[in-house]
C-alpha cells in the first residue's frame, strides 16, 4: 500500500514507503473494542478535567479527538497509556488493563516534549521504542542492540522514508523529518494501537500533509487515534470523531453533531458535517473573520 | 616529569584527576542533556552541610558528606519530579540552607581551623590515599550503575513521557540520576572545590556534545576531555604556582572556546 503522491520536501527524491500488511492482531482483540472507556473520570487536586467519559474505538478506526486547550485532551491519551489511572470508570485497552497491553500500544507524544538538542542517531531514536521487561533490573542486553534490532529498526525507517538518514543526528532533521522518526520509534514494537498526541506541532503545512498522508497508509493496518486541533489537515483521513471538554461526544462518522459543536464553542442548532466545519474553518482563517457562524 | 611523579603528592593527584575525569565525564554527561545542571550546583552547595557536619561530629569528611548530599539530592528529585516550574525553588532553597547550615556547624565546631577555602576551590594536590581508594570504589559504583541502565538513562534522558509509556521505571531512575550527581559532586570536590565543581561536570560534556552522535560516546569523549583539562591545570598551577581547581577550569573553559571555534570553522568549510 502506497500514500497518495504529493509533493512534500521530507519525502522529495524517495519512492514512498510501503506499508505492511493489516496487523490488527485480531486473536489479541478476540472482537472486543480496542479501546472501551466506561465512566472514566480524572482530576488533577480539585480541578476535574474529565467527567464520565465514555469510548469506544474499533479495530481499523482513525479516530480524531478535538477540543480546546484544557479540555482534556492530552488526560484522556496518558489514561489510555496507562500513564494516568482513572478517579473512576474502567479503561480496557485491547480487551485488557493498558499496562498489561504496553508492548501492542505505540505512542507518539508532542513533539514539544523532546530534548530539542541531543546526540543521538536517527536509527537510535527508532531503537528506544522497543519494549523493555517491566521489571526495574529487567534492562535487557547492555550496552547496545543485536543485529537483529538493529535490523528491525532500518526496516522501520524504510516503511517512514527514513531510512536514508538513519546514521544522522536526530537534531539535524527538519521538523517534518523528526514526527516522521517518532512515529517509526512507535511502530518498531509492532503495535496494534498507535496513539497521536499533537502530532503537527512544530511542523510546516508541507510536512503536515506528507505526514497525514503516511498516518492514512498505516490506518489501513494499525488502529488510530490521534489527539490535534489540526483537523484541517486531518479531515479527509479520518474515519471518525470525538469532542472532549470536559465531558466526551463521540460520533461513528465524520459528522460534528449540534451536542458536540455545542461542548465546544456553546448553542448551535444545527449539525455541521466535519467536511463543512473544515471549510469554514479555512474561511475563517483566510478571511480572519469571527467564528460565531459555523 | 620525573621529578614531578617521583612526588607522592603529585601522584595521588594525578590519581584523583583520573578519577574524577570518569565520574564527570559520565554523570557530566547525564546532566547536561538533562538540562539539570542548576540542581547540580545545589548538590554541589547542599555538599557544604555534610562537609561541617563531618567536622562538628569529628567523622571522615567524603563519607560523611556523600550521605548528607546523597539526602539532599534524593530531596530535591522527590520535590522537583514533574514539577519543573518549581524545581529552581526547591533547588534554591536547599542550596543556601545546605551552605548555611555548613558554615554554621564549621563555627560550633570546638577548634576549628580546617581550612574553608580548601573545600571552596579544591585541594587536588592534598588528596590523601585513602580518599583515592574512595574515589575508586565510588567510580566503580557509578560506572556500573550506568552501563546497567544506560538505555534507560538515554531513553529518560531523550524523552521522559515516551519512556513511561515503555516501561521504563522513570521515577526511580530520575531519583538514581540524583543520587549519582551528588556521589560525582563529592568526588569532583576534592578536585575543582565545591564552587566550581559545576564547571567541570559541564564543560567537558558541552565539549563532547558538538563531536558525538550518541550518549555513550558523548561519555568517553567528555572522560576524555575532562583529564586533559585537568592534567593542563595541573602544569598551569604547577608552573606558576596558582590554585590548582581554577587553573583546571581555566584550561576547560578555553579548551570549550576553542572546540567551539573549530567547530563553527568545520561547518562553514
Amino acid at each position: 500500500m502506497h500514500p497518495p503522491d504529493h509533493s512534500c520536501p521530507s519525502c522529495a527524491g524517495h519512492d514512498h514507503p510501503t506499508i505492511p500488511e493489516p496487523r490488527f492482531r485480531s486473536g489479541l482483540i478476540s472482537g472486543r473494542p480496542v479501546i472501551e472507556l466506561s465512566g472514566v473520570s480524572f482530576a488533577y487536586d480539585s480541578r476535574e478535567v474529565l467527567s464520565d467519559v465514555n469510548l469506544t474505538v474499533s479495530a481499523g478506526d482513525f479516530l480524531a479527538v478535538i477540543g480546546p486547550n484544557g479540555g482534556g485532551k492530552t488526560t484522556l491519551v496518558k489514561i489510555i497509556l496507562g500513564l494516568l489511572a482513572p478517579g473512576s470508570g474502567t479503561v480496557r485497552v485491547l480487551g485488557a488493563d493498558p499496562l498489561a497491553v504496553r508492548p501492542a500500544v505505540g505512542y507518539v507524544p508532542q513533539h514539544a516534549l523532546i530534548q530539542p538538542s541531543f546526540p543521538v542517531t536517527v536509527r537510535d531514536v527508532v531503537l528506544l521504542g522497543l519494549r523493555r521487561g517491566g521489571g526495574f533490573f529487567s534492562t535487557g542486553r547492555w550496552p547496545g542492540y543485536s543485529a537483529a534490532e538493529k535490523q528491525k529498526a532500518l526496516d522501520t525507517l524504510d516503511m517512514v522514508d527514513m531510512a536514508d538518514l538513519a546514521g544522522r543526528r536526530f537534531d539535524a532533521l527538519s521538523g517534518g523529518q523528526k514526527q516522521r522518526v517518532l512515529v517509526a520509534r512507535a511502530l518498531i514494537s509492532d503495535p496494534a494501537l498507535l496513539l497521536f498526541d499533537e502530532p503537527t506541532s512544530n511542523i510546516d503545512p508541507q510536512g503536515k500533509v506528507c505526514l497525514f498522508d503516511l498516518l492514512s497508509a498505516l490506518s489501513a493496518s494499525i488502529t488510530i487515534v490521534m489527539v490535534s486541533h489540526d483537523l484541517i489537515s486531518a479531515s479527509t483521513r479520518i474515519t471518525s470523531v470525538a469532542v472532549v471538554n470536559t465531558r466526551l461526544i463521540q460520533n461513528r462518522g465524520r459528522e460534528l453533531t449540534p451536542t458536540m459543536l455545542e461542548l465546544i464553542y456553546g448553542t448551535h442548532d444545527a449539525s455541521c458535517p466535519l467536511d463543512e466545519y473544515i471549510k469554514g474553518m479555512s474561511s475563517i482563517f483566510t478571511a480572519g473573520g469571527p467564528r460565531s457562524h459555523i | 616529569m620525573m621529578d614531578v611523579l617521583g612526588m607522592e603528592f603529585m601522584r595521588n593527584a594525578l590519581l584523583a584527576g583520573l578519577l574524577a575525569s570518569l565520574a564527570c565525564g559520565v554523570i557530566g554527561s547525564l546532566v547536561v542533556v538533562n538540562r539539570q545542571v542548576f540542581m547540580a550546583g545545589g548538590v554541589a552547595h547542599t555538599a557544604y552541610g555534610g562537609v561541617g557536619l563531618a567536622f562538628y561530629l569529628g567523622l571522615p569528611v567524603l563519607p560523611c558528606a556523600v550521605g548528607f548530599t546523597v539526602v539532599a539530592a534524593l530531596i530535591m528529585a522527590m520535590a522537583s519530579f514533574g514539577r519543573a516550574e518549581r524545581s529552581d525553588s526547591v533547588v534554591g532553597i536547599l542550596w543556601a540552607a545546605g551552605m548555611a547550615m555548613g558554615i554554621i556547624l564549621m563555627d560550633l565546631t570546638p577548634g576549628y581551623n580546617v581550612d574553608l577555602m580548601s573545600y571552596l576551590f579544591g585541594s587536588i594536590l592534598a588528596v590523601p590515599k585513602s580518599d583515592i581508594l574512595f574515589m575508586l570504589v565510588l567510580d566503580a559504583f557509578i560506572l556500573s550503575v550506568v552501563l546497567f541502565w544506560y538505555k534507560d538513562f538515554l531513553s529518560l534522558s531523550f524523552d521522559m513521557e515516551f519512556a513511561r509509556s515503555t516501561g521504563v521505571p522513570v521515577r526511580l531512575l530520575y531519583a538514581l540520576m540524583q543520587v549519582l550527581t551528588a556521589v560525582t559532586v563529592i568526588m569532583v570536590i576534592q578536585v575543582a572545590g565545591l564552587i566550581l565543581v559545576i564547571a567541570l561536570l559541564t564543560i567537558p560534556p558541552m565539549l563532547a556534545e558538538l563531536f558525538t552522535k550518541s550518549l555513550l560516546k558523548m561519555m568517553a569523549l567528555a572522560t576524555l576531555a575532562s583529564l586533559v583539562f585537568c592534567l593542563a591545570g595541573l602544569a598551569l598551577s604547577y608552573h606558576f604556582d596558582i590554585t590548582s581547581g581554577a587553573s583546571i577550569i581555566a584550561m576547560a573553559t578555553a579548551g570549550y572556546v576553542v572546540a567551539w571555534g573549530l567547530r563553527r570553522l568545520w561547518r562553514r568549510a
